[in-house]
């Protein structure tokens, strides 16, 4: 259900919002100082609590994934928090919002979840484009430290944090965590083989915990609330997803944007309510959260007889009237992903939008394993031929195969998130490639743009 | 070929972004930035002092080098300009921006205008989709743009 709110971008538009002044009226930095004096469990209980689902794109519940720290911290072994500011998904655009409009609820969330985790230092990993970000999070560092919010006393506490932004350099796959933290270190941007988990061996083969940028800004909100009263701010509460969230919505709407609801929001009222409807008629398809994310198609209906499923209330309901949840849209066979959706309407080429996203995965593929590298060039070529008329139904068959064998045999999930949605534009749109296979490109708008 | 050193105040940054660490090797991609704002690209000179500075391989460096896409591996115009070109983009007319881009300054993508003063990139995803089409003109983004705004701001770059 449509309940926005406005806790995560209370600050959005106000003059100098990013300000220590205007922060510290909203009442920044108080959770922080309470944090610090909070004993640890206490304050991992209270995350718990808030069923924060990260919001980087695989929705681990945050709380979790600090317990999963090994306690206590032992000195020969510094702690890490790496924060996850890469944003480079295709079609998400919610993290750089919150660096240039409130980069302190950064910083207030690194102070509080490098206590919860036992680390002294935040790194916060911010794509290298994105200068005006970097330029808000280092003012927002500096005036908090001026201030002693950072440093050797935090608020007068014996417990050292400071704060860090390095920067990439180019290099979609440096969000996947191992990856960010090998650019971290100073090297080439490839995953690693887990395990080791990041939590055992991270940064600097250190225990580090990597939360995305969302993930960690809403850590003053919800202590500030209450981790339980946090979580019920959500439709799906009950299935541990909870609180408020970003949500963003580009491509044919009327008005794209970001926007702060209550987890429960459903397609529908994301693309029609705050996006403003489908520009230029009506939609085709709609991309949930990030490229990587299987398309869905308005005509689909909700199949869950099983009471168990997560889905099972909204049996044989439209796809679009689903709240958008971490559980539901797994079960829904695609991803919540980064809750930032792209929108096709009727006029929209399919094939091309799908050759346009494996262009960018065949591009981005860092190549180490022989299924992913190999798999993406391919699936973009017979693409490419698509496009210009020349392929066969065979080589349409074959991109079947070629995302299939992909799938399970990759180092990282980049893999997945190239295999996957290939296979969605193929089986949801079947008729649509055949089409043009047949009449040689001749059955598409041969359009994207309106 | 001149040797490559760093000017005194970035030389005095370089310090800063080391103490930010736990050892010299997690400063090489910051280190590189600096060296390319100074340089324009990154030659093999720079490669070398980088990796003297931080004690680390040329190898090494050079590593570094050829996996980021930002960092310039030969000479490129004074101004950069990026356009990006992924669906979100893409949906609002990307494609037509990007010739434009072509048409107005006479080259096509990867190319520097004669005088050198422009470079003409794609980019993917530059995280401003809800404001697409765009364009990254060095370091300043310019969002939901039209053809007539894009003419404005390479006309400034140009004359
Ligand atoms: C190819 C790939 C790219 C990713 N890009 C990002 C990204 O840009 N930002 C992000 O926060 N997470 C990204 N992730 C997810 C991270 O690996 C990781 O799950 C996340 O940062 C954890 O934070 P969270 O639990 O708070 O979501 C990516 C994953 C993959 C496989
Ligand atoms: S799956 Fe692709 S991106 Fe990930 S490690 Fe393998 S080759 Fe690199
Ligand atoms: S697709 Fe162009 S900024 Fe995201």
């Amino acid at each position: 259900m449509l309940r926005q709110t406005t806790y995560l971008t209370k600050r959005y538009g106000v003059p100098e919002g990013w300000t220590l002044p205007v922060y510290e009226r909203d009442g920044g930095y108080q959770q922080a100082k309470r944090a610090l004096s909070m004993p640890r469990e206490a304050l991992v209980e209270e995350m718990k609590a808030a069923n924060i689902r990260g919001r980087g794109g695989a929705g681990f519940p945050m709380g979790v994934k600090w317990s999963f720290m090994p306690w206590p911290p032992k000195p020969e072994k510094p702690h890490y928090l790496v924060i996850n500011a890469d944003e480079g998904e295709p079609g998400t655009f919610k993290d750089r919002t919150i660096m240039e409009l409130d980069p302190h609820a950064v910083v207030e969330g690194c102070i509080i979840g490098c206590f919860g985790i036992g680390a002294h230092a935040a790194y916060i990993y911010v794509r290298d484009e994105l200068h005006l970000s970097k330029a808000r999070l280092w003012g927002a560092i500096k005036e908090a430290r001026e201030k002693g919010y950072l440093g050797a006393k935090p608020f007068g506490i014996d417990y050292p944090v400071e704060v860090y932004v390095h920067t990439g350099a180019g290099a979609y796959i440096c969000g996947e965590e191992t990856s960010l933290l090998n650019s971290l270190e100073g090297k080439r941007g490839e995953p690693r083989l887990k395990p080791p988990f990041p939590a055992q061996a991270g940064a600097f083969g250190m225990p580090t915990t990597v939360n995305n940028l969302e993930t960690i800004a809403a850590v003053p909100v919800a202590l500030a609330m209450g981790g339980d009263a946090f979580s019920k701010l959500s439709d799906l509460h009950d299935q541990k997803d909870g609180g408020c969230r970003l949500y963003g919505v580009s491509g044919h709407v009327n008005k794209p944007g970001v926007f702060e609801a209550c987890v429960g929001l459903t397609l529908r009222e994301l693309i029609y309510d705050l996006g403003g409807g489908v520009k230029g008629g009506e939609l085709l398809g709609v991309i949930p959260g990030g490229s990587s994310c299987p398309i869905l198609r308005p005509d689909e209906t909700v199949n869950a007889p099983d009471p168990k499923s997560p889905l099972h209330r909204w049996h044989g309901k439209n796809v679009l009237d689903v709240p958008m949840g971490v559980e539901t849209y797994r079960a829904l066979g695609t991803m919540l992903g980064t809750c930032c959706a792209i929108v096709l309407n009727k006029n929209t080429d399919i094939v091309l939008a799908m050759h346009n996203l494996m262009r960018f995965y065949r591009h981005e593929s860092c190549g180490q394993c022989t299924p992913c590298r190999e798999g993406s060039a391919w699936l973009f070529r017979i693409l490419d031929r698509m496009v210009h008329g020349e392929a066969t139904m065979e080589e349409l068959d074959r991109l079947h195969e070629i995302a299939d064998n992909i799938m399970g045999n990759t180092i990282c999930a980049f893999g997945e998130g190239t295999a996957m949605p290939a296979l969605g534009f193929l089986r949801k749109y079947r008729k649509e490639f055949e089409e043009h296979v047949r009449t040689k490109g001749k059955s598409g708008t041969g359009r994207l743009a309106l | 070929m001149t040797k490559f050193a760093l000017s005194p105040d970035r030389e005095k940054h370089v310090e800063e972004i080391l103490s930010r660490y736990p050892n010299r090797q997690a400063a090489c991609i910051p280190v590189l930035h600096l060296c390319q704002e100074q340089n324009g690209w990154i030659s093999d000179e720079v490669v070398e002092w980088v990796a003297a500075r931080l004690g680390l391989s040329a190898a090494h460096v050079k590593g570094v080098v050829t996996f980021y896409t930002l960092f310039n591996k030969e000479p490129v115009g004074k101004h950069q300009v990026w356009v990006c070109r992924t669906l979100s983009c893409a949906l609002r007319g990307a494609d037509d921006i990007l010739h434009h881009c072509e048409k107005r300054l006479g080259i096509h993508v990867g190319q520097t205008t004669k005088d050198g003063k422009v470079t003409l990139r794609t980019a993917e995803c530059l995280a401003s989709c809800g404001t697409a089409p765009m364009i990254q003109v060095d370091k300043d983004y310019y969002e939901n743009l039209t053809t007539a705004e894009v003419d404005r701001i390479l006309d400034r770059l140009i004359k």
